[in-house]
């Protein structure tokens, strides 16, 4: 799909659903941040939350069998696993705001070393897409972002400061990209593991702001 | 008997709305969407509308040719639209909204979902305004009142409050009890609460007062009071398994040649 270097989409949000702890509620974005749900959790439970009121909602729809009244927030037909739940939109995010979302998942156009993020409004854009990403982001218990290492003209979307207009601030807890994994900490943004086949200085040079980077950097967990 | 709240048509049922209503639409992702609704107000051609709603066009279960909020906007009925999402979320796309939205003939109110929400639950429960912690720190709170509450920064949000209600159901009976199945529910309770008049398109045919269980109702026909019930594929809109909407998608590339 990608000709980006690094890790697949798949691969990037398989490494962010390793850290889903058991009993989470998780509520995943459009794009890329969808491909979680189609990662194996083994014994832990994960309940996925979507904010147009399904709660418990399971893997996609087989084609042919899609039930027409039952679409996850991205609009794709899913299915419900056993124990799920309806509620309608105000209760969906009074779910998201009093805290009871453990992560959201969501794309980003530009993350900021201090933990702001962009990803509903472009460049010179009039107007612009929030979607649910503003209440979740301000109440998740975590944040966590799956995006492209660069812009395709190759410009950097970690950056010292959010260029464009920001959806929260100081809320990114973890970023996955496919150049690695990397972690806001109070003293910046740390690379924790490195994608297989790409260098250090491909991440330095790719990164627009400053890195921290311990002696020995692992490589990207993979799934087995 | 109380007056029977059925109406025989969606043309009835939109026939005295006035030019300049707010009138929230109810669905997402088409789930729930008020289809026939949309094509009846085109019809009816109500002008210097405020019209609510998550987004303005459909989704992947309707052909190209289904009626969608981008209806109204070409008809140049739509004054306003308060909406989560008034920009594409990929480059490919492109909106009605945005077209009439950057030519200055459309006026375009940019909302977190989860705030379009809670502000017609507001208006539906008698509350004037709150505060959420959403969009805090944004260019949409720039300006505005915030208020510390343990610590925490919240913007201060009013109610929004609806003339009409357009909504998909599931099933209804004849006094305006609502039933929805599965994603349908989403906006659809919240802006009946919100408005002075819901008016439903209601999948199931409308059944007699007591059929429903009161246990068993999801939204109280307090809030409801014009039905119609869909009529079966073509004369009524429902939507379409993906195959479906490719064929006819394809069909309708082939009619422009």
């Amino acid at each position: 799909m990608s000709d980006a270097k690094g890790l697949t989409r798949q691969q990037m949000c398989d490494r962010l659903a390793m850290e889903f702890e058991d009993g989470w509620m998780v509520n995943l974005g459009i794009g890329i941040p969808t491909l979680c749900s189609n990662c194996d959790f083994g014994d832990k439970a994960i309940v996925f939350h979507s904010e147009n009121g399904v709660v418990g909602y399971g893997a996609l729809a087989a084609s042919g069998k899609e039930d027409m009244h039952l679409v996850n927030a991205g609009g794709q037909h899913v299915t419900m696993n056993p124990g799920s739940a309806i509620v309608h939109h105000a209760d969906a995010f009074g779910m998201i705001r009093s805290g009871r979302i453990d992560v959201t998942v969501l794309g980003a156009y530009e993350v900021a070393e201090n933990g702001d993020f962009a990803n509903w409004k472009m460049a010179g854009q009039k107007g612009g897409g929030i979607g649910g990403a503003m209440d979740l982001a301000a109440c998740a218990k975590h944040v966590f972002v799956a995006m492209e290492q660069t812009t395709r003209r190759g410009a950097p979307r970690l950056v010292e400061r959010c260029a464009i207009p920001v959806t929260a601030k100081g809320v990114v807890d973890l970023v996955v990209t496919n150049y690695g994994l990397f972690e806001i900490t109070p003293e910046g943004m740390a690379l924790k593991e490195i994608a297989p086949g790409i260098s250090i200085d491909e991440v330095k040079s790719t990164t627009g702001c400053n890195l921290i980077v311990p002696k020995e950097v692992p490589p990207v967990r993979l799934r087995g | 008997m109380p007056k029977s709240k059925v109406f025989a048509s969606f043309a009835e049922a939109v026939a005295d709305i006035p030019d300049g209503s707010v009138i929230g639409f109810g669905g997402f992702a088409v789930v729930g969407m008020p289809i026939n609704l949309y094509q009846a107000l085109t019809e009816q051609g109500a002008k210097r509308l405020t019209c609510v709603s998550n987004g303005t066009r459909g989704g992947t279960t309707m052909p190209g040719d289904a009626p969608t909020m981008e209806w109204l906007i070409r008809n140049n009925q739509v004054a306003k639209v308060i909406c989560s999402f008034s920009a594409p979320t990929r480059a490919s796309q492109r909106l009605a909204l945005t077209e009439y939205y950057e030519k200055g003939l459309i006026e375009a109110e940019l909302v977190p979902q989860g705030t379009l929400a809670e502000r017609m639950r507001a208006a539906g429960a008698g509350i004037p305004a709150f505060y959420t912690p959403a969009a805090v720190g944004t260019e949409l709170a720039e300006g505005r009142e915030t208020r510390i509450f343990n610590g925490r920064e919240y913007l201060l949000e009013e109610a929004l409050a609806l003339d009409y209600a357009f909504i998909r159901a599931y099933q209804a009976d004849e006094a305006g009890n609502l039933r929805f199945r599965r994603s349908q529910r989403n906006f659809n309770p919240l802006m009946a609460m919100a408005a002075r008049v819901t008016v439903v398109e209601v999948e199931e045919p409308i059944l007699p007062r007591g059929a429903i269980d009161p246990d068993d109702v999801h939204l109280s026909g307090i809030y409801v009071h014009r039905l119609v019930k869909v009529p079966p594929p073509p004369e009524g809109w429902w939507p379409m398994r993906p195959p479906e909407v490719a064929a006819r998608n394809a069909q309708l590339q082939g009619a422009q040649r």
